[in-house]
This record gives structure tokens, C-alpha cells and sequence, in this order.
């Protein structure tokens, strides 16, 4: 009990050192920069101006400094070091060349990881995209379309562990004699087939963990497409009602076209959470029964078999298959910067 | 105006012919979200109901089946000699198979495993020790002997029991003391609220600089934060463990795993977000204000206390939602930078080692379960406006 009351006031404790940390230093630094470098009636025009210059050329950088730090020290210097690792062995000392990235190209291990992971990566964010697409277009007719967003927005708010208890219960197994709990194995004998143990049948148990996914992904995808569908002037969408367009013809022609930037945009969020995807196959294989994927791999070479070397080479493999998006990104967000 | 009124007029111009179909569609789009929204959201009921099951019904029937009474086999051992009772030149034994449970109707039972419904409530059997037993509906037992007991060992009996809809709290109880959920619980939050609330003061003044202030490397400096949004959080972990544990032996500690590196780790994880939210709804801040401000004298400093910082609270609230759930839901970072001991353990990590260690006991997966996702469901769904408003700012931008 000690240890838990000592425990909460701990977190009381850091939460007032970091703010109080936080307001000394913006405030402090602000205060030196205007008590040292400010103008006195005595200083001639040039000093001043000077000082002026000086002062709004320093001042950015005090607002930038502490972010600027977290960041480097938590993301940009591993980044590099994780690339110097994957290059020396197992305890990071000796250096090995692309002797982990040969092993690597050779593992069966991997090679699964890769195929499971092009499979997500082609099932999970076009399921979600679409899914989210079409309950988004149904619910915004309807009076009760809010509540049913709402609700298929829930699983947003789930952990992966937690979704992934849930849907364990859904394909959950219990022997071909006993009365069958899981909504699927129950469904299954309902129709007259024998119940199966799902979760250990290799490539559709690589399906039903993609479910999970798309279960919490399509909420994602609806509410930014949803954004997106109100968007699409009204007009265009009267003007192709009554030239006689049926709905099917007004969804395909008119508002996909519309909103097809909206739509690349959620594909690429989703690749990116499915390229980091860990949890769901943590939590519910373990990558046995052929379930691998890249994260896990990485996590299993790091943390089972302590070989910083492999698990680094794993990791930049990840970060390769981010980069194309994250170079896109870069490019869009510098091609907004010249407009504003 | 007009335009009103022509629509009105060719609505009710095509009214007579289109009646029917447009109630078709509408029908079918009624029906069709109807199921769309009870696929995404029985999962999770399932989990709900079965949470608040008796833990034997939900072993052994569906949660579908949750008001229905359901059947399940069991078995007990009966009273040795030292229980039997001298009534009227006869010697009995009483008892009650089911024990203390009440909600149990008897459907019948038997002596073998084989048969565990060879005789219905209220019949009579042989036992190998000597005399007969009957068992009542309600479980109660009578066995009785003409001669004196002498057996040591409680025979079995088998018994087949339907056992009436119940729903109780008592999985939650269970979860919450014995299998250390509750500890978990306060360390989530322990982890969450400082990982939530370190990061925006800084964030903030950052996301300002780079949206209103001119100095040079600031195009660069956007650039790499949007870069690392994506980083995958793999890169980060080796180096930094490393880095952890280096610290902990100069300070002569066992390991680095302390909460003080995860607020540190997780602070910095959400920066990037963090500054790219505040910064998108900072510029778009009117420039005007901005500016007469300016041309007032107020510096920079003040802009961003007295006016900025006050403004951005919507974009603040996303931010403060999104790290809060992200953090309490994230699992990898907790099991790097906390560890799998048993006391520091996170509400996912216990989630995951009660998967492993009481894998087929769904009374404690199932309200377990519910216990982790029960905070960011309240959150969520409070507070889903702002979330809602992140997510666009987010990735619409």
C-alpha cells in the first residue's frame, strides 16, 4: 500500500517539476533576454537596433529549445543509431558489415514477416478505407447517422490488447464436443460445419487478426471521409440527380472523384499504423501458426534474444517501408508552407 | 428563392412516379447501416454481457444465450460415515450436491461419469456402499442405509443442472483484488496523466515559433517534425534503452526501467503530433490581430501568453485526448521502458499476461478486458467533439 501512496505522489511530484520546470524556463529565459539585451535611453540608434535584431534572432530558439531536445535525444539520435547498429553485432560493439541484413534476407522467419506484412498492408487499409467510405455515405442520409458514427467509432478508443481480447472471445474455440461460446464457432456449427480453431489455421489466421484492425481503423476512415463527403458542393450533386444519375452512378462519378485526396490521405494513415502493427499479433499469436509480422520479429530479436544488431536491421527494414510516405508527406506539407 | 420554390416543384412533380422507389432506397439504406453498425458493435457487447455472467454460465454457454437458462454437468463428493445420522433404526446422510449455490434447478443424476443423468430428481439409486440415494430438484440429497456406514471416501455424484440467468459483479470484484487488475489500474494512470500533461507547454511554444515567427532553418525545421509523425517507434526503442540502462549504472540502479524514463519516452513520442496539431491551428489564428499586436508593441512572449495560448485551447483539448488515449492504450512502450514485473505492469501489459496465464478463463479476460477500456470509452465518447476536431486538423491538412 506504501509503495502505491508513494507511487501517486510521484506522478503529483513530476507533473509540478515538469510544468513548474517548463513555466521557469520560458518565463526565466525571456526575462534574461529582455533584462540583458534591452534598450536604454543612453544606447545610440545603432546599439538598439542591434539589439533588436539580436533579440528577435535569439528569442525563437528559446521557444524551440526544449522540444527541440526531447526530440533529438528520443528520435533523431536513435534513428541514426539504430542505422550504426544494424551494421555491428549482437552486442553492438563489433563491427559486422551487412552481415545481419544477409542473415536477415535468409531468415524463413522473415520472409514470412514480409509476406504477412504485404498482406495487411493490402487488405487492412483498403477494407477500412472502403468500409469507412460506405458508412459514411449511408449514415449522413439518415436521422439516427450520428449514433451509428458514433458507434462504429468506439473501437478508436480501444487499446489493440483490449480489441483484440475481445475478438479472441469472438473466434474462441472450445473442443467439437462441448457447446460453443465464440460468435463464429457458434455461427459455424449453427450452419452444420464443424467448429475450428481458428486462430492456429495458417493465412486465415492472419485474415482475422487483419479484422481487428479494420474493426478499430474504419472508425478513423469515416470520420475524416465523412468531413471530406460534406465538402462536395451540393450543387454538383442536385445538377447529377436531375440529369437522372442513380445513386450508385452520384457515389462512383461525383463524390469519389471529389474527395479522392481525402481518400489517399486516410489510405496512408492507416499503411503507416499497419507498417507499425505490434500488439495484435503479441496479444494473439505470438507470430506462431505463421502469423508473423515485421514488429514482432523486431521485438522478439531484441527482447528475447537480446541481439541488438538483428533487431536494429528489422527496424530500419520498417523504416524503409515508411520512408516513400513520409517523403510524401514532407512534400505536401512543404507545398502548403509556400502557400501560406 | 426561386431556386426553393423550383425544387419544391420538381419534387412534387416527381413525387407520384419516384414515391415507392425512394422508400425502397431509403429502406435499404436503413437496413444496410442497421447492419454495418450491429457488425462493429457486438464484439464489444458480447464482452460487455459476458463480463457481468455467473463464471459457469459463461463457460459453458454463448452470451447470446445470457436470459436463457442454460445446462451444465457437474460433479461433487459426498459426506463420509462420520456425517450419518441415526433416525428410526435407519442411517442417513444429507447434504446438498450444488453446495451453497441457489440459481441451480437439478435435471437429473447418476453415479457414473458416463451417466451423469441415469436417474431424475427425486428417484432412487443404488450406491455400491450400501443403501440408496435420491436427490431432490433443488439438489438436496437423502442417502440412506439400513446398517451403519463405514465407508472413508465420499462417493461421487454426478449431476446434470440447469442454472437460471444470473448476472453478477463478482468477475469485476475477482479481477480487481486477486488477480492484481486494480494494481495495474492505478499505475496506468500513474504513466498517463504526467505523459499527458508534460508535453503541451512545450509543444506549445514550440507550434508558435514555427507558425509565427521568421528566423532561418524554420522550413527544416517543419519539415523533420512532419517527417518523425511517421517514425516508426521501432527505431527508437534499442538506442534508447541502451541509453537508459547506461544512465541506471552510473547511478548504481539495477535496470532503467523507471516511471520517470516513461514520461520522459512518451512526452517525447508525442511531440511531433503535439507541434504539428498546435502549429496547424496556430497559423490559422487570424494574422490580423497578430499583427496590430505587433505593430502595439507587444513582444512575441506576450502574443503567445495573453492571446495565443488562450485561443488554442480546442487544439490543446485534441492533443491532450489524443496523447491520453494513446498512452493508456500503448503496450510497447510500457513493456521497454516499464518492464513485465508484476508491480509496475500497465493495464494492456496485464491484459496480455492474463492471456497467457488464464487464457481459457473468460470471466477474468472478459471483465478484464472492460476494466482497460473503460476510461478511454468515457473519455472518448465525453470528449469525442474534440477528438473529432484533432483527427481532421490532424490529417485533412
Amino acid at each position: 500500500m506504501t509503495d502505491i501512496i508513494e507511487q501517486v505522489f510521484g506522478a503529483i511530484v513530476a507533473i509540478v517539476i515538469a510544468l513548474g520546470g517548463c513555466v521557469a524556463f520560458f518565463w526565466g529565459t525571456n526575462w534574461l533576454l529582455d533584462k540583458f539585451l534591452s534598450d536604454s535611453a543612453t544606447d545610440s540608434g545603432d546599439t538598439m537596433t542591434r539589439r533588436d535584431t539580436l533579440r528577435s534572432q535569439i528569442r525563437p530558439w528559446l521557444f524551440l529549445a526544449p522540444a527541440l531536445l526531447f526530440l533529438s535525444v528520443y528520435l533523431i539520435y536513435p534513428v541514426i543509431e539504430t542505422f550504426r547498429l544494424s551494421f555491428f553485432d549482437k552486442t553492438g560493439r563489433d563491427f559486422v558489415g551487412f552481415s545481419n541484413y544477409v542473415w536477415l534476407f535468409g531468415d524463413g522467419n522473415f520472409h514470412q514477416a514480409v509476406f504477412n506484412n504485404i498482406l495487411w498492408l493490402i487488405i487492412v487499409p483498403s477494407l477500412a478505407t472502403a468500409f469507412g467510405l460506405v458508412i459514411a455515405v449511408l449514415a449522413d442520409r439518415l436521422w439516427w447517422g450520428n449514433i451509428a458514427k458514433s458507434l462504429v467509432f468506439m473501437p478508436m478508443a480501444i487499446s489493440f490488447v483490449g480489441a483484440s481480447v475481445i475478438w479472441k472471445f469472438v473466434y474462441d474455440y472450445r473442443g467439437d464436443a462441448s457447446e460453443q461460446i465464440g460468435v463464429l464457432n457458434a455461427l459455424v456449427t449453427f450452419m452444420g460445419l464443424p467448429p475450428q480453431a481458428w486462430i492456429t489455421i495458417p493465412f486465415w489466421n492472419s485474415i482475422l487478426l487483419m479484422i481487428i484492425l479494420v474493426w478499430i481503423q474504419t472508425g478513423f476512415a469515416m470520420v475524416i471521409l465523412s468531413a471530406a463527403l460534406r465538402g462536395v458542393p451540393e450543387e454538383t450533386l442536385e445538377a447529377a440527380r436531375i440529369d437522372g444519375a442513380n445513386g450508385f452512378r452520384i457515389f462512383f462519378d461525383i463524390m469519389i472523384p471529389q474527395i479522392w485526396g481525402t481518400i489517399v490521405v486516410v489510405w496512408t494513415t492507416i499503411t503507416i499504423v499497419v507498417l507499425k502493427v505490434f500488439d495484435i499479433i503479441f496479444a494473439m499469436t505470438n507470430g506462431q501458426w505463421d502469423t508473423e509480422v515485421l514488429a514482432n520479429l523486431m521485438f522478439k530479436w531484441m527482447f528475447v534474444n537480446f541481439d541488438y544488431g538483428r533487431g536494429s536491421s528489422i527496424a530500419v527494414v520498417i523504416m524503409l517501408a515508411v520512408l516513400p510516405i513520409m517523403i510524401w508527406n514532407i512534400r505536401r506539407a512543404n507545398a502548403e508552407e509556400g502557400t501560406r | 428563392m426561386a431556386t426553393t420554390v423550383d425544387r419544391a416543384q420538381s419534387v412534387a412533380a416527381r413525387a407520384p412516379r419516384a414515391g415507392i422507389r425512394i422508400d425502397a432506397g431509403k429502406l435499404f439504406t436503413h437496413l444496410a447501416l442497421l447492419i454495418l453498425v450491429a457488425l462493429w458493435t457486438f464484439p464489444t457487447a458480447g464482452l460487455l454481457i459476458s463480463s457481468l455472467r455467473d463464471k459457469d454460465q459463461l463457460a459453458v454457454s454463448g452470451w447470446w444465450t445470457a436470459l436463457t437458462t442454460s445446462t451444465s454437468q457437474g460433479v461433487t463428493r459426498i459426506g463420509t460415515a462420520d456425517a450419518q445420522l441415526e433416525e428410526g433404526g435407519k442411517f442417513v446422510i444429507r447434504g446438498n450436491v450444488f453446495g451453497t449455490d441457489t440459481n441451480k434447478q437439478l435435471a437429473g443424476f447418476g453415479l457414473t461419469n458416463g451417466e451423469p443423468a441415469a436417474a431424475l430428481p427425486g428417484a432412487s439409486l443404488p450406491m455400491k456402499e450400501g443403501g440408496t440415494i435420491s436427490v431432490s430438484a433443488s439438489g438436496a440429497f437423502e442417502w440412506v442405509n439400513d446398517t451403519r456406514f463405514e465407508h472413508t471416501r465420499g462417493p461421487r455424484i454426478f449431476y446434470v443442472a440447469g442454472i437460471a440467468p444470473r448476472f453478477t459483479l463478482d468477475n469485476y470484484i475477482e479481477v480487481l483484488t486477486a488477480n492484481g487488475v486494480g494494481r495495474s489500474f492505478i499505475n496506468s494512470f500513474t504513466v498517463t496523466i504526467p505523459a499527458t500533461v508534460i508535453p503541451i507547454l512545450m509543444a506549445a511554444f514550440a507550434a508558435y515559433a514555427l507558425a509565427w515567427m521568421r528566423f532561418p532553418f524554420r522550413g527544416l525545421i517543419v519539415a523533420v517534425v512532419v517527417g518523425l509523425l511517421v517514425v516508426p517507434l521501432q527505431m527508437s526503442l534499442i538506442p534508447l534503452l541502451s541509453l537508459y540502462n547506461g544512465i541506471a549504472q552510473t547511478f548504481g540502479a539495477e535496470d532503467g526501467k523507471t516511471y520517470l524514463g516513461i514520461w520522459l519516452a512518451h512526452t517525447a513520442f508525442g511531440l511531433p503530433l503535439a507541434i504539428y496539431l498546435l502549429r496547424n491551428y496556430m497559423a490559422g489564428l487570424p494574422k490580423e490581430i497578430m499583427e496590430s499586436a505587433r505593430i502595439d508593441g507587444a513582444s512575441h512572449f506576450k502574443i503567445f501568453t495573453t492571446m495565443v495560448l488562450p485561443l488554442s485551447f480546442p487544439a490543446l483539448a485534441s492533443f491532450s485526448i489524443f496523447q491520453f488515449l494513446w498512452v493508456w492504450n500503448d503496450l510497447l512502450v510500457a513493456m521497454v521502458f516499464l518492464g513485465a514485473q508484476e508491480s509496475k505492469l500497465v493495464l494492456t501489459g496485464k491484459l496480455v499476461s492474463l492471456l497467457g496465464s488464464r487464457g481459457n478463463n473468460w470471466e477474468i479476460l472478459t471483465a478484464g478486458a472492460f476494466v482497460t477500456i473503460v476510461v478511454p470509452l468515457i473519455v472518448f465518447f465525453s470528449l469525442q467533439r474534440y477528438f473529432v476536431r484533432g483527427l481532421l486538423a490532424g490529417s485533412v491538412k
